[in-house]
């Protein structure tokens, strides 16, 4: 390869984390597959084993699909992994032959055993002695979690040895727990949840007594009510040597946000432009990028690059 | 199958609750650095180097250990901080470290192959894999375990770890989320427990006065509301009143802590080697009372008597309780 194909940015689609309906799942990665201008799509049950059974019997065929289309596939683990049947299915995961596996939880790295894995943004990176260890038994890359700023990033983008990822579009993924607020919001328990979290697609709006959005509830997982968006930071973080971008899945058009960061990337459109055009493709959605210039997740600050 | 006694492991946020700890029976007392290398990084909390030597002398003259929580994430570009305190740590003889970030541990490990190593909750390793991870890598002796398991859980866990030694949160403030793996509190503040040693910070917190009583505020988000005359509580985010759903709720936890004085037996059948009070932002008297009261609970339960009568409502000034994650249906 030249130096020229190394540099240029990739986009990853992360795992869905929302409770879509398998059919609109399987449907949504049919499209991604034929239309998406995506390097990387990640696959798998994240937040609740709940919810998995469902779609597990689908992704043979979404995989094949996607790789078919020149896509590179990345199985996701589960992010909290409690019981036998977690384990057991994680398992499984781990020993996955041919497709990539991202570990959300420290114990599937642990079972990939060498191979060569990614690491998800829920499993806690924040320094370069970490990521060297991590590397050392087989990370080829890691997806940041979401409080790092830029110059942290910076830092770990020269320490690598492999690719790191930062989020850059979607709901930011803050908490996991192993209680489900989403049935806790119905007066439901986990064990009878009723999978009311099937209802809110795009995650359950949370606002203070003042009316104001704050987060969204995703059953067990607490996530940003404003959607990450690193359009206007995308510039600097290229030039702290940042070649991978995340895109989370909202229920918007994912195809035309993925073609709108690309568009940026690669110099098509200006970034305050494309930010204008995000918004008519999120029309009920605010967005920030406080964490990556170092300040509370939920503010938005115009680029200091 | 014979019962394992298992250590009271007691908080010391200053070196006169150390002492308040030890008197009271702890087994061991648990500090954190005055610094950002500790999960309670509080003004007007902590130890020095040298109250952390004169602490650790105080407890090993009365049988008891220190151990020393180093349990934020080391800051990439700066990880001489984080090194310096598993050093000093180990200098100063104290008993174990408890650690929450791969890295430090690697460091620790192969600096300080003496030093025993315990994993911290921040770490939240809630599966026998990930204590084997620990464990075998760096020779992690015990692991707190995140307040997400059940008792049964916890009880089917030990037997396949041993003879790695799990430690539980019997009492005090209660995260409702895994610990280590929320950025709630950066989220609304910039400030996380990962990162900064804080969660919520009062440096963040308003009580703001309305028509109709006090708001508490944390960063200017509404995370509570009182009527007049009543006590506003802190604004602890997870713990506050929000709507969702068209409904308004404590939809994460209400403003409850941790107590499993009634579970004590089954805690300790379940096979754990110690119990851990949280608590090091709490003054001598309240971590006196808690010491004592689990005292008394886990030898009345070594001896084959029944729990005796403590009320504890005292020092949790009437305040609700739970048993959290220990039973199923909180899930």
């Amino acid at each position: 390869m030249t130096d020229m194909t190394v540099s240029q940015p990739k986009l990853t689609l992360g795992p869905v984390l929302f409770n879509w309906k398998p059919e609109a799942l399987r449907d949504f990665y049919f499209r991604v597959a034929d239309e998406a201008d995506v390097d990387t799509v990640h696959v798998g049950e994240v937040v609740c084993s709940k919810r998995s059974p469902f779609f597990a019997p689908m992704v043979p065929e979404v995989v094949a699909r996607l790789a078919a289309a020149g896509k590179e596939v990345v199985l996701s683990s589960l992010a909290l992994i409690m019981t036998e049947r977690e384990l057991r299915e994680a398992r499984d995961l781990a020993g996955t032959e041919d497709t990539l596996v991202e570990a959300n939880d420290i114990s599937v790295a642990s079972m990939i055993g060498g191979k060569p894995f990614v690491v998800g943004p829920l499993v806690n990176v924040y320094n370069e002695g970490t990521l060297a260890y991590l590397e050392g038994i087989g990370a080829i890359r890691t997806c940041l979690p979401a409080e790092l700023p830029a110059e942290v990033v910076g830092t770990l983008v020269k320490a690598a040895k492999g690719e790191i990822e930062i989020q850059a579009f979607g709901r930011l993924p803050l908490a996991i727990s192993a209680r489900c607020y989403h049935a806790r919001s119905r007066n439901l328990a986990k064990d009878g949840c009723q999978y009311v979290c099937a209802e809110d697609p795009d995650g359950m709006a949370v606002d203070t007594l003042d009316d104001e959005p704050f987060l969204a509830v995703n059953g067990t997982q607490t996530m940003s009510y404003h959607y990450l968006s690193l359009l206007t930071d995308l510039e600097r973080l290229r030039a702290l040597g940042v070649r991978r971008f995340r895109l989370w899945p909202q229920a918007v058009d994912m195809v035309a946000v993925a073609a709108l960061f690309r568009r940026v990337l690669t110099g098509a459109t200006a970034s305050a432009e494309a930010a204008a055009e995000l918004e008519h493709l999120c029309p009920r959605a605010e967005f920030a990028n406080g964490y990556i210039h170092g300040r509370e997740g939920h503010l938005y600050l115009e680029s200091d690059a | 199958m014979e019962l394992i006694r298992p250590e009271l492991v007691c908080p010391a946020g200053t070196p006169a609750a150390l002492k308040s700890a030890v008197e009271a029976g702890a087994d061991c007392v648990y500090v954190g650095y005055r610094d950002e290398t500790n999960a309670r990084n509080f003004p007007g909390l902590n130890f020095s180097r040298k109250e952390l030597e004169e602490g650790i002398a105080f407890a090993h003259d009365h049988g008891a250990k220190v151990l020393v929580a180093i349990n934020t994430f080391p800051r990439a570009g700066t990880p001489e901080l984080w090194h310096q305190a598993v050093d000093d740590a180990a200098r100063l003889k104290a008993d174990a470290v408890i650690l929450a970030d791969i890295g430090l541990i690697a460091y620790a490990a192969a600096k300080h192959p003496d030093l025993r190593l315990h994993l911290s909750v921040q770490a939240a390793a809630s599966n026998p894999e990930s204590i084997r991870f620990y464990a075998e890598r760096f020779g992690v002796q015990r692991v707190v375990l995140p307040r997400v398991l059940t008792v049964q859980e916890i009880a089917a866990l030990n037997p396949q770890i041993r003879p790695v030694e799990t430690e539980v949160f019997v009492f005090g403030g209660l995260c409702v989320m895994a610990e280590g793996r929320c950025a709630l509190s950066s989220y609304a503040t910039g400030q996380s427990p990962n990162m900064n040693g804080v969660c919520s910070p009062a440096a963040h917190v308003r009580y703001v006065d309305t028509a109709s009583g006090t708001k508490s505020q944390l960063a200017g988000f509404t995370i509570n509301q009182f009527g007049h005359g009543e006590p506003a509580g802190y604004p602890t985010l997870c713990k506050g009143r929000f709507v969702a759903n068209g409904k308004t709720s404590y939809l994460f936890e209400e403003p409850t802590s941790l107590n499993t004085l009634a579970m004590l037996p089954d805690l300790i059948k379940a096979g754990v080697t110690a119990f851990k009070i949280e608590g090091r932002q709490r003054g001598r008297a309240y971590v006196a009372a808690v010491v004592q009261a689990f005292r008394a609970g886990v030898d009345a339960v070594m001896a084959g008597r029944p729990l005796p009568d403590m009320d504890l409502d005292r020092i949790t000034e009437g305040g609700r309780q739970t048993t959290g994650a220990y039973e199923r249906a909180w899930r």
